[in-house]
C-alpha cells in the first residue's frame, strides 16, 4: 500500500523497530549520512547500513546486502532507499526476498516500476519522502526549525 | 494524529502552539534564554552539522519564535517560515539566500518605499542590481529576467498605490525562465490572500503590521511554499557546495526544505537580524485573533471609502474594493474578502490642504506604520517616501495631494465623524488657494 498521507507514516514509524538503509554513506557531507546519523543518535529506531564498500559508519556494522542483513536479523521493518532512481526495482526485489514489511524511496528515488513492484508484493511504500524529516515531524524536532509540521493537537505532545 | 484539513481559524489557534511537552502549559511559554545546553558533546555536534533539529542560539532559532513561524506558516500554506528583526530584515533574508555580488533582481515599482531603498541602494552598492517594471506588468516583468536574475518580487496589495498585483501570471513568468516569485503580503495578510495559493514561492511579511495588529513590536518573516525547484542549477547559492557551512549542498541534502535551511543556518546566523522571543510572542497573540480582526478592519475601510468617495473636498479614492476602482477585477480574483484596510486618497488643494487636514485630526493618529487596531493617516510624500527622487515618486505613483489611512477597529462613525473635521479644514486651505 503507498502511503499518502501523514498519518500514515506516522503510523509506520510508530510501528517500525528496524531501518535497513541501502546506499548509506560514512560521508559527512552526504544526505544519505545526515539521515543515518539522525536516526542512529535520536529516537527509538534501529538503523544499520547497506553498503558493500563500507565496513562501518560510526561504529555500526555494515552489511553489503539486504540478504546478509536479514540472515543475521531478521526481515527489516523498512528498507531506507538512497539510490539512483534505475537501481530502485533491484532494491525492491532485494527487500520483498529479505522479507522487509515496508520501503522508503528517499527524496528524488522515483521510479514507477519499483514502487508498483513493492506496492504488489504488499509492502508499505513511501515516496520521495525523507525519513528523518517524517520522523522529525512527529517527534517535535521539525516544529523547532519553524517548519510546517501539520500537526494540530491540544494534547500535550509526546517526548 | 487525524489527517483532517484543520481551517484557518483553527490553525490560527492550534498550529505551532501545542500545549507544553515539559509542563503541560496551554499558553505559550516564553522562552527568554539566549542559548540551550546541549544533551552531551555527540549532541552538540549533530546539532553544528545540522545533523539534528534543536536550538542552540537564539539568534538562529528559539522555541517561542519556531511557534510563531510554524503558525505563520500554516497560515501562509507554507512548508516553514524563517523568522527575522523586521520585515525588512526578513526581506533582506530572502534575497540573500537567493543572490549575491552580480547577481539581479526584477520588481515592482509599486513597492513600500523602504523596499525600494533597500533593493536600489542597500543591495545595489553590495552587487545585486534591480531592475523596476513600472506596475510589475507582466510583460514587463517577463522582458526585464535575465540569466543572472535570481528572484521576482512584488507586492500583493501594493503600498502605498493600493494596486493589486495579479500573481498568477506573474508567477507562471517567473518559472517560465526558473525564477521564483517572492511577494510581499504584509497588506493582506495570510487571512485575506494566500499568494502561495495563487503560485508565489516565497512570502515575506512585515508582520508589525495586521499579524501583531496592536502596533506594539517590530517583527518579520518570511514563508517559503516548498515547491521550488532549488536544485535546478538556477541559484548556485542552493545547489552548489557552501563554503559558510563545510561544503554542504543545500538543494541535495535538504531536498524541499534547502531554502530555508541556508535562508536560517546561514544568512540569518550570519546577517544576526533575529527576532526576540518576547516581540515573536507578541505575534503569535496577534496570530490567534488574525480572523477576527480582518474582517472588521475591512468593514471599517469599506465604510471610509464610500465616505470619502462621497465629498466633494476629495478628488479621488484608490481603494480596490471599490466598485469602479481600476484594481477590481484583480482584488475580486486574488481578495475575495475585502482589499485590506490600507489606502489611500487624494485631497483637492493638494499639500498644504494635506497639511491642515492631517492637523485638523483628533482620533487618527499621525505616524508612519499601518496595520494598528488604532486608525493611522500619513502623508507619504513628506515622510515615508521622502527619500525617493521625483522620478521614483512618480513611478510609485504618489502625488503630493496623496493621504495614506489604515482603518482601525474603532467605531466607523467616530472615524467618519474626525475625517469630516479634517476635510472641512482642509476645504478652507482650499479655497483660500482658489
Amino acid at each position: 500500500m503507498i502511503l499518502e498521507t501523514a498519518g500514515e507514516r506516522r503510523a509506520l514509524l510508530d510501528r517500525s523497530h528496524t531501518v535497513a538503509m541501502v546506499g548509506a554513506s560514512p560521508k559527512a557531507d552526504r544526505p544519505s549520512y545526515f539521515v543515518f546519523s539522525y536516526l542512529r543518535t535520536k529516537g527509538k529506531l534501529d538503523v544499520v547500513p547497506i553498503n558493500p564498500t563500507a565496513p562501518a559508519i560510526d561504529g555500526v556494522r555494515s552489511y553489503p546486502t539486504l540478504a546478509a542483513y536479514a540472515a543475521e536479523h531478521g526481515p527489516p521493518d523498512i528498507v531506507d532507499v538512497f539510490r539512483r532512481p534505475s537501481d530502485a526495482p533491484q532494491v525492491v526485489r532485494e527487500a520483498i526476498d529479505a522479507g522487509a514489511k515496508a520501503i522508503w524511496f528517499q527524496y528524488g528515488v522515483v521510479n514507477e516500476e519499483a514502487i508498483r513492484l513493492a506496492d504488489q508484493a504488499g509492502l508499505d511504500v513511501v515516496v520521495d519522502r525523507c525519513i528523518k524529516v517524517e520522523s522529525a515531524r512527529f517527534d517535535g524536532g521539525l516544529a523547532l526549525g519553524g517548519l510546517n509540521t501539520g500537526v494540530l493537537t491540544a494534547k500535550r505532545r509526546r517526548r | 494524529m487525524s489527517d483532517r484539513a484543520f481551517g484557518f481559524r483553527t490553525r490560527a489557534l492550534h498550529a505551532g502552539t501545542p500545549p507544553d511537552g515539559e509542563t503541560g502549559a496551554r499558553a505559550l511559554p516564553l522562552h527568554l534564554s539566549t542559548s540551550f545546553v546541549f544533551d552531551s558533546t555527540e549532541h552538540a555536534a549533530e546539532l553544528f552539522a545540522l545533523r539534528t533539529y534543536g536550538n542552540i542560539y537564539t539568534r538562529i532559532s528559539n522555541p517561542t519564535v519556531a511557534a510563531f513561524e510554524e503558525k505563520l506558516a500554516s497560515l501562509e500554506g507554507g512548508l516553514g517560515s524563517v523568522a527575522a528583526a523586521s520585515g525588512l530584515a526578513a526581506q533582506l533574508i530572502a534575497v540573500l539566500a537567493l543572490a549575491q555580488e552580480g547577481d539581479h533582481l526584477v520588481a515592482s515599482t509599486n513597492l513600500y518605499g523602504g523596499t525600494i531603498t533597500q533593493f536600489s541602494v542597500t543591495l545595489r552598492r553590495m552587487g545585486i542590481a534591480t531592475t523596476f517594471v513600472p506596475g510589475g506588468n507582466v510583460e514587463g516583468v517577463r522582458d526585464a529576467i535575465r540569466p543572472n536574475t535570481r528572484a521576482v518580487f512584488t507586492e500583493t496589495i501594493g503600498n502605498p498605490s493600493g494596486n493589486v498585483a495579479d500573481l498568477a501570471p506573474l508567477a507562471d513568468a517567473a518559472h517560465a525562465a526558473g525564477v521564483p516569485l517572492l511577494v510581499d503580503n504584509t497588506f493582506a495578510s495570510p487571512y485575506l490572500c494566500r499568494p502561495i495559493e495563487h503560485g508565489a514561492d516565497v512570502v515575506i511579511h512585515s508582520a508589525t503590521k495586521f499579524i501583531g495588529g496592536h502596533g506594539t513590536v517590530i517583527g518579520g518573516a518570511l514563508v517559503e511554499s516548498g515547491r521550488f525547484p532549488w536544485g535546478a542549477g538556477r541559484h548556485p547559492l542552493l545547489s552548489e557546495p557552501s563554503p559558510g557551512y563545510h561544503g554542504i549542498n543545500f538543494a541535495e541534502t535538504f531536498g524541499e526544505y534547502a531554502f530555508l535551511m541556508r535562508a536560517r543556518a546561514e544568512v540569518l546566523r550570519d546577517v544576526g537580524a533575529s527576532i526576540s522571543p518576547m516581540n515573536a510572542w507578541l505575534l503569535v497573540q496577534g496570530l490567534e485573533t488574525l480572523a477576527v480582526r480582518m474582517p472588521q478592519h475591512v468593514a471599517n475601510a469599506r465604510a471610509v471609502a464610500a465616505f470619502l468617495k462621497s465629498r466633494d473636498e476629495v478628488a479621488w479614492v484608490a481603494y480596490a474594493d471599490l466598485p469602479d476602482s481600476p484594481e477590481r477585477a484583480l482584488a475580486a480574483k486574488y481578495l475575495p474578502l475585502g482589499a485590506g484596510a490600507v489606502f489611500t486618497f487624494g485631497l483637492r488643494g493638494g499639500r498644504d490642504a494635506g497639511r491642515a487636514f492631517i492637523e485638523a485630526l483628533e482620533l487618527w493618529s499621525h505616524l508612519a506604520n499601518v496595520g494598528d487596531a488604532k486608525s493611522l493617516v500619513i502623508h507619504p510624500a513628506t515622510t515615508t517616501h521622502q527619500q525617493l527622487s521625483d522620478d521614483e515618486l512618480r513611478a510609485a505613483g504618489i502625488g503630493p495631494e496623496m493621504v495614506r489611512l489604515s482603518v482601525g477597529l474603532e467605531d466607523v462613525e467616530d472615524l467618519i465623524w474626525d475625517l469630516e473635521r479634517g476635510l472641512a479644514a482642509a476645504a478652507k486651505v482650499a479655497r483660500v488657494q482658489a
